[in-house]
Protein backbone atom coordinates (compact mmCIF):
# COMPACT_ATOMS: atom_id res chain seq x y z
CA UNK A 1 0.00 0.00 0.00
CA UNK A 2 1.45 3.36 -1.06
CA UNK A 3 1.00 6.51 0.99
CA UNK A 4 2.06 10.04 0.23
CA UNK A 5 3.15 12.03 3.24
CA UNK A 6 2.63 15.70 2.48
CA UNK A 7 4.65 18.03 4.64
CA UNK A 8 2.92 21.28 5.53
CA UNK A 9 4.37 24.04 7.64
CA UNK A 10 4.96 27.74 7.98
CA UNK A 11 8.03 28.51 5.91
CA UNK A 12 9.39 31.05 8.38
CA UNK A 13 9.23 28.56 11.25
CA UNK A 14 12.71 27.21 10.48
CA UNK A 15 16.13 28.72 10.96
CA UNK A 16 18.75 27.85 8.37
CA UNK A 17 20.46 25.53 10.82
CA UNK A 18 17.16 23.80 11.57
CA UNK A 19 16.47 23.39 7.88
CA UNK A 20 19.81 21.76 7.36
CA UNK A 21 19.35 19.45 10.34
CA UNK A 22 15.89 18.56 9.12
CA UNK A 23 17.26 17.74 5.67
CA UNK A 24 19.98 15.50 7.06
CA UNK A 25 17.59 13.74 9.39
CA UNK A 26 15.05 13.25 6.61
CA UNK A 27 17.73 11.83 4.32
CA UNK A 28 18.76 9.38 7.03
CA UNK A 29 15.14 8.28 7.37
CA UNK A 30 14.93 7.82 3.58
CA UNK A 31 18.08 5.63 3.66
CA UNK A 32 16.57 3.60 6.43
CA UNK A 33 13.27 3.21 4.56
CA UNK A 34 15.10 2.26 1.38
CA UNK A 35 17.02 -0.46 3.22
CA UNK A 36 13.66 -1.87 4.32
CA UNK A 37 12.18 -1.63 0.82
CA UNK A 38 9.65 0.96 1.95
CA UNK A 39 11.01 3.98 0.11
CA UNK A 40 9.45 5.13 -3.17
CA UNK A 41 10.31 8.82 -3.49
CA UNK A 42 10.84 11.94 -1.41
CA UNK A 43 11.85 15.51 -1.95
CA UNK A 44 11.73 18.93 -0.38
CA UNK A 45 10.20 21.71 -2.46
CA UNK A 46 11.40 25.24 -3.09
CA UNK A 47 9.44 27.87 -1.14
CA UNK A 48 5.97 28.90 -2.37
CA UNK A 49 7.40 32.18 -3.60
CA UNK A 50 8.75 30.11 -6.52
CA UNK A 51 5.38 28.52 -7.23
CA UNK A 52 3.46 28.99 -10.45
CA UNK A 53 -0.21 28.09 -10.78
CA UNK A 54 -1.87 27.23 -14.04
CA UNK A 55 -5.51 26.88 -14.92
CA UNK A 56 -7.31 26.27 -18.17
CA UNK A 57 -10.52 28.28 -18.42
CA UNK A 58 -12.54 28.79 -21.59
CA UNK A 59 -9.61 27.32 -23.53
CA UNK A 60 -7.40 30.05 -22.15
CA UNK A 61 -4.31 29.32 -20.13
CA UNK A 62 -4.13 31.34 -16.97
CA UNK A 63 -0.68 31.33 -15.46
CA UNK A 64 -0.23 33.14 -12.18
CA UNK A 65 2.48 33.65 -9.64
CA UNK A 66 2.19 31.85 -6.32
CA UNK A 67 0.22 28.91 -4.95
CA UNK A 68 -3.43 28.27 -5.71
CA UNK A 69 -4.57 28.94 -2.15
CA UNK A 70 -2.93 31.25 0.35
CA UNK A 71 -2.67 29.50 3.71
CA UNK A 72 -0.38 29.83 6.69
CA UNK A 73 0.91 26.27 6.26
CA UNK A 74 2.55 25.62 2.92
CA UNK A 75 3.36 22.39 1.17
CA UNK A 76 7.10 22.06 1.73
CA UNK A 77 7.90 18.56 0.61
CA UNK A 78 6.69 15.02 0.29
CA UNK A 79 7.54 11.38 0.90
CA UNK A 80 6.03 8.43 -0.92
CA UNK A 81 6.31 5.20 1.02
CA UNK A 82 5.27 1.62 0.43
CA UNK A 83 4.07 0.09 3.71
CA UNK A 84 1.60 -2.43 5.06
CA UNK A 85 -1.14 -0.15 6.39
CA UNK A 86 -2.08 3.23 7.88
CA UNK A 87 -0.60 2.38 11.29
CA UNK A 88 2.79 1.81 9.72
CA UNK A 89 2.47 5.02 7.71
CA UNK A 90 1.63 6.86 10.94
CA UNK A 91 4.65 5.38 12.72
CA UNK A 92 6.92 6.62 9.92
CA UNK A 93 5.24 10.04 9.77
CA UNK A 94 5.86 10.35 13.52
CA UNK A 95 9.61 10.13 12.92
CA UNK A 96 9.72 12.96 10.36
CA UNK A 97 11.28 16.11 11.79
CA UNK A 98 8.73 18.48 10.15
CA UNK A 99 5.97 16.82 12.20
CA UNK A 100 7.30 18.77 15.18
CA UNK A 101 6.67 22.15 13.57
CA UNK A 102 3.99 21.63 10.97
CA UNK A 103 1.59 18.96 9.82
CA UNK A 104 2.15 15.70 8.02
CA UNK A 105 -0.88 14.81 5.94
CA UNK A 106 -1.04 11.10 5.17
CA UNK A 107 -2.87 10.27 1.97
CA UNK A 108 -3.33 6.79 0.54
CA UNK A 109 -2.21 6.75 -3.10
CA UNK A 110 -4.96 5.65 -5.44
CA UNK A 111 -3.60 2.58 -7.24
CA UNK A 112 -3.79 2.68 -11.02
CA UNK A 113 -3.53 -0.44 -13.16
CA UNK A 114 0.12 -1.23 -13.72
CA UNK A 115 1.61 0.77 -16.57
CA UNK A 116 2.74 -2.16 -18.69
CA UNK A 117 -0.76 -3.66 -18.58
CA UNK A 118 -2.25 -0.40 -19.79
CA UNK A 119 0.48 -0.40 -22.44
CA UNK A 120 -0.50 -3.94 -23.50
CA UNK A 121 -4.07 -2.87 -24.05
CA UNK A 122 -3.08 0.06 -26.22
CA UNK A 123 -0.70 -2.25 -28.12
CA UNK A 124 -3.63 -4.60 -28.78
CA UNK A 125 -5.69 -1.72 -29.98
CA UNK A 126 -3.02 -0.72 -32.48
CA UNK A 127 -2.86 -4.28 -33.79
CA UNK A 128 -6.61 -4.29 -34.28
CA UNK A 129 -6.41 -1.16 -36.35
CA UNK A 130 -6.08 -2.12 -40.01
CA UNK A 131 -3.03 -0.58 -41.63
CA UNK B 1 -40.44 -23.93 9.56
CA UNK B 2 -40.72 -24.30 13.30
CA UNK B 3 -40.91 -20.98 15.07
CA UNK B 4 -38.77 -22.48 17.86
CA UNK B 5 -35.67 -22.75 15.69
CA UNK B 6 -36.35 -19.30 14.30
CA UNK B 7 -36.55 -17.78 17.76
CA UNK B 8 -33.30 -19.49 18.69
CA UNK B 9 -31.61 -18.23 15.53
CA UNK B 10 -32.87 -14.73 16.31
CA UNK B 11 -31.34 -15.00 19.74
CA UNK B 12 -28.05 -16.34 18.38
CA UNK B 13 -28.05 -13.50 15.87
CA UNK B 14 -28.47 -10.90 18.58
CA UNK B 15 -25.88 -12.41 20.88
CA UNK B 16 -23.29 -13.87 18.55
CA UNK B 17 -23.37 -12.05 15.21
CA UNK B 18 -20.80 -9.56 16.53
CA UNK B 19 -18.34 -12.38 17.17
CA UNK B 20 -18.96 -13.95 13.77
CA UNK B 21 -18.44 -10.60 12.06
CA UNK B 22 -15.29 -9.73 14.02
CA UNK B 23 -13.59 -13.01 13.16
CA UNK B 24 -14.66 -12.79 9.52
CA UNK B 25 -13.28 -9.24 9.33
CA UNK B 26 -9.90 -10.53 10.53
CA UNK B 27 -9.91 -13.46 8.11
CA UNK B 28 -11.19 -11.49 5.12
CA UNK B 29 -9.61 -8.11 5.89
CA UNK B 30 -12.66 -6.40 4.42
CA UNK B 31 -15.53 -5.01 6.47
CA UNK B 32 -18.17 -4.97 3.73
CA UNK B 33 -17.34 -8.46 2.56
CA UNK B 34 -17.41 -9.72 6.16
CA UNK B 35 -20.81 -8.13 6.76
CA UNK B 36 -22.19 -9.68 3.61
CA UNK B 37 -20.72 -13.08 4.55
CA UNK B 38 -22.18 -12.85 8.07
CA UNK B 39 -25.63 -12.16 6.66
CA UNK B 40 -25.36 -15.03 4.22
CA UNK B 41 -24.16 -17.39 6.92
CA UNK B 42 -27.27 -16.60 8.98
CA UNK B 43 -29.50 -17.04 5.93
CA UNK B 44 -27.88 -20.43 5.35
CA UNK B 45 -28.34 -21.27 9.04
CA UNK B 46 -32.11 -20.79 8.81
CA UNK B 47 -32.46 -23.61 6.25
CA UNK B 48 -29.71 -25.86 7.49
CA UNK B 49 -30.47 -25.70 11.21
CA UNK B 50 -34.17 -26.22 10.59
CA UNK B 51 -33.31 -29.48 8.83
CA UNK B 52 -30.33 -30.70 10.89
CA UNK B 53 -30.78 -29.03 14.23
CA UNK B 54 -28.66 -26.29 15.78
CA UNK B 55 -24.99 -27.30 15.78
CA UNK B 56 -22.96 -27.76 18.97
CA UNK B 57 -20.96 -24.61 18.31
CA UNK B 58 -23.15 -22.23 16.29
CA UNK B 59 -20.47 -19.50 16.17
CA UNK B 60 -17.94 -21.91 14.65
CA UNK B 61 -20.53 -23.09 12.12
CA UNK B 62 -21.40 -19.51 11.18
CA UNK B 63 -17.77 -18.41 10.82
CA UNK B 64 -16.91 -21.43 8.64
CA UNK B 65 -20.00 -20.91 6.52
CA UNK B 66 -19.34 -17.18 6.27
CA UNK B 67 -15.78 -17.83 5.12
CA UNK B 68 -17.04 -20.23 2.48
CA UNK B 69 -19.65 -17.71 1.29
CA UNK B 70 -17.02 -14.97 1.11
CA UNK B 71 -14.68 -17.08 -1.02
CA UNK B 72 -17.62 -17.81 -3.27
CA UNK B 73 -18.41 -14.11 -3.56
CA UNK B 74 -14.78 -13.27 -4.38
CA UNK B 75 -14.74 -15.90 -7.17
CA UNK B 76 -17.99 -14.62 -8.64
CA UNK B 77 -16.81 -11.03 -8.58
CA UNK B 78 -13.45 -11.97 -10.06
CA UNK B 79 -15.02 -13.35 -13.21
CA UNK B 80 -16.12 -9.85 -13.92
CA UNK B 81 -13.14 -7.66 -13.21
CA UNK B 82 -10.10 -9.06 -11.45
CA UNK B 83 -7.04 -10.91 -12.61
CA UNK B 84 -6.89 -14.59 -11.78
CA UNK B 85 -3.55 -14.88 -9.91
CA UNK B 86 -4.44 -12.03 -7.55
CA UNK B 87 -7.81 -13.58 -6.80
CA UNK B 88 -6.23 -16.96 -6.18
CA UNK B 89 -3.67 -15.40 -3.85
CA UNK B 90 -6.42 -13.68 -1.89
CA UNK B 91 -8.42 -16.90 -1.61
CA UNK B 92 -5.29 -18.77 -0.48
CA UNK B 93 -4.71 -16.12 2.20
CA UNK B 94 -8.27 -16.48 3.43
CA UNK B 95 -8.04 -20.25 3.47
CA UNK B 96 -4.76 -20.27 5.34
CA UNK B 97 -5.88 -17.67 7.90
CA UNK B 98 -5.94 -18.98 11.43
CA UNK B 99 -9.42 -20.31 12.14
CA UNK B 100 -9.70 -20.66 15.87
CA UNK B 101 -12.94 -20.79 17.77
CA UNK B 102 -11.36 -20.47 21.19
CA UNK B 103 -13.12 -17.86 23.34
CA UNK B 104 -9.94 -15.85 23.77
CA UNK B 105 -9.24 -15.77 20.02
CA UNK B 106 -12.76 -14.66 19.22
CA UNK B 107 -12.54 -11.92 21.85
CA UNK B 108 -9.21 -10.82 20.38
CA UNK B 109 -10.95 -10.46 17.04
CA UNK B 110 -13.63 -8.30 18.63
CA UNK B 111 -10.93 -6.21 20.26
CA UNK B 112 -9.21 -5.71 16.89
CA UNK B 113 -12.46 -4.48 15.43
CA UNK B 114 -13.03 -2.08 18.35
CA UNK B 115 -9.60 -0.54 17.84
CA UNK B 116 -10.25 -0.19 14.12
CA UNK B 117 -13.65 1.49 14.59
CA UNK B 118 -12.17 3.84 17.22
CA UNK B 119 -9.03 4.61 15.20
CA UNK B 120 -8.01 8.26 15.64
CA UNK B 121 -7.89 8.63 11.86
CA UNK B 122 -11.68 8.23 11.88
CA UNK B 123 -13.83 11.25 12.75
CA UNK B 124 -15.11 11.11 16.34
CA UNK B 125 -18.70 11.57 15.14
CA UNK B 126 -18.20 8.44 13.05
CA UNK B 127 -16.34 6.31 15.62
CA UNK B 128 -19.34 5.93 17.92
CA UNK B 129 -21.95 4.79 15.38
CA UNK B 130 -19.38 2.66 13.58
CA UNK B 131 -18.52 0.82 16.81
CA UNK B 132 -22.19 0.31 17.64
CA UNK B 133 -22.90 -0.97 14.15
CA UNK B 134 -19.88 -3.20 13.59
CA UNK B 135 -18.93 -4.34 17.08
CA UNK B 136 -22.27 -4.32 18.88
CA UNK B 137 -24.37 -5.28 15.86
CA UNK B 138 -27.00 -2.57 16.36
CA UNK B 139 -28.92 -1.63 13.24
CA UNK B 140 -28.47 1.81 11.70
CA UNK B 141 -32.12 2.60 12.58
CA UNK B 142 -31.52 1.71 16.23
CA UNK B 143 -28.39 3.85 16.43
CA UNK B 144 -30.12 6.74 14.69
CA UNK B 145 -33.07 6.67 17.06
CA UNK B 146 -30.84 6.32 20.12
CA UNK B 147 -28.95 9.47 19.08
CA UNK B 148 -32.06 11.26 17.78
CA UNK B 149 -30.53 11.67 14.34
CA UNK B 150 -32.26 10.86 11.02
CA UNK B 151 -31.45 7.32 9.82
CA UNK B 152 -30.08 8.66 6.53
CA UNK B 153 -27.60 10.87 8.37
CA UNK B 154 -26.44 7.98 10.54
CA UNK B 155 -26.18 5.67 7.52
CA UNK B 156 -24.01 8.27 5.80
CA UNK B 157 -21.65 8.49 8.77
CA UNK B 158 -21.25 4.73 8.90
CA UNK B 159 -20.60 4.53 5.16
CA UNK B 160 -18.02 7.31 5.50
CA UNK B 161 -16.24 5.40 8.26
CA UNK B 162 -16.15 2.17 6.32
CA UNK B 163 -14.89 3.94 3.21
CA UNK B 164 -12.07 5.49 5.22
CA UNK B 165 -11.04 2.13 6.69
CA UNK B 166 -10.92 0.64 3.22
CA UNK B 167 -9.24 3.47 1.30
CA UNK B 168 -6.68 4.46 3.95
CA UNK B 169 -6.18 0.81 4.89
CA UNK B 170 -6.71 1.14 8.61
CA UNK B 171 -5.57 -2.26 9.86
CA UNK B 172 -7.56 -4.71 11.95
CA UNK B 173 -4.99 -5.09 14.72
CA UNK B 174 -4.53 -4.59 18.42
CA UNK B 175 -2.06 -1.67 18.64
CA UNK B 176 1.45 -2.40 19.88
CA UNK B 177 2.52 -1.48 23.40
CA UNK B 178 3.91 1.89 22.30
CA UNK B 179 0.69 3.07 20.65
CA UNK B 180 -1.68 1.34 23.06
CA UNK B 181 -2.20 4.04 25.74
CA UNK B 182 -3.24 6.68 23.23
CA UNK B 183 -5.39 4.33 21.24
CA UNK B 184 -6.99 3.00 24.40
CA UNK B 185 -8.05 6.52 25.40
CA UNK B 186 -10.02 6.83 22.19
CA UNK B 187 -11.70 3.47 22.75
CA UNK B 188 -12.60 4.31 26.36
CA UNK B 189 -14.17 7.61 25.43
CA UNK B 190 -16.25 5.95 22.71
CA UNK B 191 -17.45 3.34 25.20
CA UNK B 192 -18.28 6.02 27.77
CA UNK B 193 -20.21 8.03 25.18
CA UNK B 194 -22.22 4.94 24.30
CA UNK B 195 -22.93 4.29 27.96
CA UNK B 196 -24.00 7.85 28.65
CA UNK B 197 -26.27 7.90 25.65
CA UNK B 198 -27.95 4.85 27.13
CA UNK B 199 -27.98 6.22 30.66
CA UNK B 200 -29.11 9.77 30.03
CA UNK B 201 -32.77 10.54 30.47
CA UNK B 202 -33.08 11.85 26.95
CA UNK B 203 -36.18 11.09 24.99
CA UNK B 204 -36.43 7.94 22.93
CA UNK B 205 -37.03 4.29 23.55
CA UNK B 206 -35.95 3.47 27.11
CA UNK B 207 -35.41 -0.24 26.36
CA UNK B 208 -33.13 0.69 23.50
CA UNK B 209 -31.18 3.04 25.73
CA UNK B 210 -30.74 0.37 28.38
CA UNK B 211 -29.35 -1.85 25.64
CA UNK B 212 -26.77 0.81 24.72
CA UNK B 213 -25.53 0.89 28.31
CA UNK B 214 -25.40 -2.89 28.38
CA UNK B 215 -23.34 -2.89 25.19
CA UNK B 216 -20.92 -0.36 26.65
CA UNK B 217 -20.48 -2.49 29.76
CA UNK B 218 -20.01 -5.60 27.64
CA UNK B 219 -17.31 -3.88 25.56
CA UNK B 220 -15.53 -2.67 28.69
CA UNK B 221 -15.65 -6.17 30.14
CA UNK B 222 -14.00 -7.58 27.03
CA UNK B 223 -11.32 -4.87 27.25
CA UNK B 224 -10.77 -5.43 30.96
CA UNK B 225 -10.37 -9.15 30.36
CA UNK B 226 -7.68 -8.60 27.75
CA UNK B 227 -5.83 -5.49 28.88
CA UNK B 228 -4.62 -4.87 32.40
CA UNK B 229 -5.02 -1.12 32.78
CA UNK B 230 -6.32 0.96 35.65
CA UNK B 231 -8.38 3.24 33.42
CA UNK B 232 -10.13 0.28 31.78
CA UNK B 233 -10.99 -1.01 35.23
CA UNK B 234 -12.01 2.51 36.25
CA UNK B 235 -14.36 2.96 33.31
CA UNK B 236 -15.95 -0.45 33.82
CA UNK B 237 -16.38 0.28 37.53
CA UNK B 238 -17.84 3.71 36.84
CA UNK B 239 -20.41 2.30 34.44
CA UNK B 240 -21.34 -0.58 36.77
CA UNK B 241 -21.82 1.81 39.69
CA UNK B 242 -24.06 4.10 37.62
CA UNK B 243 -25.91 1.13 36.20
CA UNK B 244 -26.56 -0.17 39.72
CA UNK B 245 -28.85 2.83 40.25
CA UNK B 246 -30.80 2.54 36.99
CA UNK B 247 -34.01 1.27 38.62
CA UNK B 248 -33.90 3.82 41.43
CA UNK B 249 -33.20 6.87 39.33
CA UNK B 250 -36.64 7.13 37.72
CA UNK B 251 -40.08 6.59 39.19
CA UNK B 252 -43.03 4.73 37.66
CA UNK B 253 -43.93 7.81 35.58
CA UNK B 254 -40.42 7.99 34.17
CA UNK B 255 -39.62 11.06 36.26
CA UNK B 256 -36.12 11.66 37.60
CA UNK B 257 -35.45 10.73 41.23
CA UNK B 258 -32.40 12.58 42.59
CA UNK B 259 -29.61 10.62 44.24
CA UNK B 260 -30.55 11.69 47.75
CA UNK B 261 -34.22 10.78 47.25
CA UNK B 262 -33.55 7.37 45.71
CA UNK B 263 -34.74 4.19 47.37
CA UNK B 264 -31.35 2.64 48.06
CA UNK B 265 -32.97 -0.78 48.41
CA UNK B 266 -33.37 -0.65 44.63
CA UNK B 267 -29.64 -0.27 44.04
CA UNK B 268 -28.19 -3.41 42.51
CA UNK B 269 -25.77 -4.65 45.16
CA UNK B 270 -24.13 -7.19 42.85
CA UNK B 271 -23.13 -4.42 40.42
CA UNK B 272 -22.00 -2.22 43.31
CA UNK B 273 -19.87 -5.04 44.69
CA UNK B 274 -18.21 -5.62 41.34
CA UNK B 275 -17.74 -1.89 40.80
CA UNK B 276 -16.14 -1.37 44.21
CA UNK B 277 -13.85 -4.34 43.72
CA UNK B 278 -12.68 -2.88 40.40
CA UNK B 279 -12.14 0.54 41.98
CA UNK B 280 -9.82 -0.88 44.61
CA UNK B 281 -8.01 -3.04 42.04
CA UNK B 282 -7.50 0.07 39.92
CA UNK B 283 -6.26 2.15 42.84
CA UNK B 284 -3.78 -0.58 43.75
CA UNK B 285 -2.22 -0.14 40.31
CA UNK B 286 -1.27 3.37 41.39
CA UNK B 287 -2.18 4.98 38.09
CA UNK B 288 -4.94 7.47 38.77
CA UNK B 289 -6.87 8.67 35.75
CA UNK B 290 -10.06 10.37 34.61
CA UNK B 291 -12.23 7.27 34.87
CA UNK B 292 -10.72 5.70 37.97
CA UNK B 293 -11.26 8.88 40.01
CA UNK B 294 -14.84 9.23 38.85
CA UNK B 295 -15.42 5.57 39.67
CA UNK B 296 -13.98 6.14 43.14
CA UNK B 297 -16.45 9.03 43.63
CA UNK B 298 -19.34 6.84 42.49
CA UNK B 299 -18.12 4.13 44.90
CA UNK B 300 -18.19 6.53 47.86
CA UNK B 301 -21.83 7.34 47.04
CA UNK B 302 -22.63 3.65 46.68
CA UNK B 303 -21.14 2.86 50.09
CA UNK B 304 -23.53 5.18 51.94
CA UNK B 305 -26.59 3.38 53.31
CA UNK B 306 -28.40 6.71 53.64
CA UNK B 307 -27.66 10.10 52.03
CA UNK B 308 -26.58 11.44 55.44
CA UNK B 309 -23.87 8.79 55.70
CA UNK B 310 -22.19 10.01 52.48
CA UNK B 311 -18.51 10.74 53.10
CA UNK B 312 -18.50 14.18 51.45
CA UNK B 313 -14.97 15.00 52.65
CA UNK B 314 -13.71 11.97 50.75
CA UNK B 315 -15.69 13.04 47.67
CA UNK B 316 -14.19 16.56 47.84
CA UNK B 317 -10.70 15.04 48.07
CA UNK B 318 -11.40 12.97 44.95
CA UNK B 319 -12.78 15.99 43.08
CA UNK B 320 -9.61 17.86 43.96
CA UNK B 321 -7.72 15.14 42.09
CA UNK B 322 -10.22 15.11 39.22
CA UNK B 323 -9.95 18.87 38.55
CA UNK B 324 -6.20 18.37 38.22
CA UNK B 325 -6.78 15.73 35.55
CA UNK B 326 -9.54 17.54 33.71
CA UNK B 327 -10.22 21.12 34.81
CA UNK B 328 -13.51 21.62 32.97
CA UNK B 329 -16.26 23.92 34.23
CA UNK B 330 -18.63 21.00 34.79
CA UNK B 331 -16.15 19.12 36.97
CA UNK B 332 -15.38 22.28 38.93
CA UNK B 333 -19.12 22.78 39.41
CA UNK B 334 -19.48 19.25 40.81
CA UNK B 335 -16.55 19.90 43.12
CA UNK B 336 -18.25 23.09 44.37
CA UNK B 337 -21.42 21.13 45.15
CA UNK B 338 -19.41 18.51 47.06
CA UNK B 339 -17.74 21.31 49.02
CA UNK B 340 -21.18 22.73 49.84
CA UNK B 341 -22.16 19.37 51.28
CA UNK B 342 -18.91 18.91 53.14
CA UNK B 343 -17.81 22.36 54.31
CA UNK B 344 -21.01 24.35 54.34
CA UNK B 345 -23.68 25.48 51.91
CA UNK B 346 -22.54 29.13 51.84
CA UNK B 347 -18.96 28.23 50.93
CA UNK B 348 -20.23 25.97 48.12
CA UNK B 349 -22.67 28.61 46.88
CA UNK B 350 -19.88 31.19 46.68
CA UNK B 351 -17.86 28.77 44.54
CA UNK B 352 -20.85 28.07 42.28
CA UNK B 353 -21.45 31.79 41.81
CA UNK B 354 -17.80 32.38 41.03
CA UNK B 355 -17.89 29.64 38.37
CA UNK B 356 -21.04 31.12 36.84
CA UNK B 357 -19.35 34.52 36.64
CA UNK B 358 -16.30 33.00 34.96
CA UNK B 359 -18.49 31.81 32.10
CA UNK B 360 -18.68 28.50 30.30
CA UNK B 361 -21.72 27.27 32.21
CA UNK B 362 -24.28 29.77 30.94
CA UNK B 363 -26.17 27.13 28.95
CA UNK B 364 -25.82 24.36 31.50
CA UNK B 365 -29.16 24.02 33.28
CA UNK B 366 -27.68 21.83 36.04
CA UNK B 367 -25.51 24.75 37.17
CA UNK B 368 -28.61 26.86 37.84
CA UNK B 369 -30.61 24.04 39.40
CA UNK B 370 -27.65 23.30 41.72
CA UNK B 371 -27.57 26.97 42.66
CA UNK B 372 -31.33 26.88 43.27
CA UNK B 373 -31.00 23.86 45.53
CA UNK B 374 -28.24 25.48 47.61
CA UNK B 375 -30.33 28.68 47.95
CA UNK B 376 -33.36 26.60 48.95
CA UNK B 377 -31.34 24.94 51.69
CA UNK B 378 -30.33 28.37 52.94
CA UNK B 379 -34.00 29.38 53.06
CA UNK B 380 -33.56 32.01 50.35
CA UNK B 381 -36.75 30.88 48.63
CA UNK B 382 -37.36 33.65 46.11
CA UNK B 383 -33.77 33.51 44.85
CA UNK B 384 -34.05 29.73 44.67
CA UNK B 385 -37.22 30.03 42.58
CA UNK B 386 -35.47 32.42 40.23
CA UNK B 387 -32.55 30.03 39.78
CA UNK B 388 -34.82 27.03 39.12
CA UNK B 389 -36.83 29.09 36.66
CA UNK B 390 -33.67 30.08 34.84
CA UNK B 391 -32.65 26.41 34.74
CA UNK B 392 -36.07 25.63 33.25
CA UNK B 393 -35.43 28.00 30.35
CA UNK B 394 -32.27 26.00 29.56
CA UNK B 395 -33.46 22.41 30.16
CA UNK B 396 -34.59 20.73 26.97
CA UNK B 397 -35.57 17.21 27.93
CA UNK B 398 -39.06 16.51 29.26
CA UNK B 399 -38.05 14.54 32.40
CA UNK B 400 -35.60 17.27 33.39
CA UNK B 401 -38.20 19.96 32.84
CA UNK B 402 -40.77 18.06 34.93
CA UNK B 403 -38.23 17.71 37.74
CA UNK B 404 -37.58 21.45 37.75
CA UNK B 405 -41.29 22.24 37.65
CA UNK B 406 -41.84 19.94 40.62
CA UNK B 407 -39.05 21.63 42.54
CA UNK B 408 -40.42 25.08 41.82
CA UNK B 409 -43.90 23.95 42.93
CA UNK B 410 -42.53 22.49 46.16
CA UNK B 411 -40.88 25.76 47.20
CA UNK B 412 -42.76 27.40 50.03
Amino acid sequence: MKYMLLIYGAEDAWTEQEQEDCMLESMAICDDLEAQGKYVAASPLHPVSTATSLRLRDRRVEVTDGPFAETTEQLGGYFIIEVEDLDEAISIAKRLPPAKKGTVEIRPVFPLPERDKVGDKSANRTEDTPN
Amino acid sequence: MSSGTNTQIDQIYREESGKVLATLVRILGDLDLAEEATQEAFVAAVTSWERNGIPQNPVAWLISTGRFKAIDAIRKRARRDELEPEVQRRIDDIQSANLSFAKRDIEDDQLRLIFTCCHPAIDRKVQVPLTLREVCGLTTEEIASAFLVPTATMAQRIVRGKAKILAAKIPFVIPNAEALPERLDAVLSVIYLVFNEGYSTSTGDSALRAELSQEAIRLARILAGLISNSEVKGLLALMLLHESRRLARTDAQGDIVLLEDQDRQLWDQALIGEGRRLVSEGLEMREIGFYSVQAAIAAVHAEAQTPEETDWAQIVALYNVLVQIQPTSVIRLNRAIAIAMSDGITIGLDLVDRLLREGGLENYHLAYSARGELLRRLGRVSEAREAFQHALTLAKQAPERRLLERRIASLT
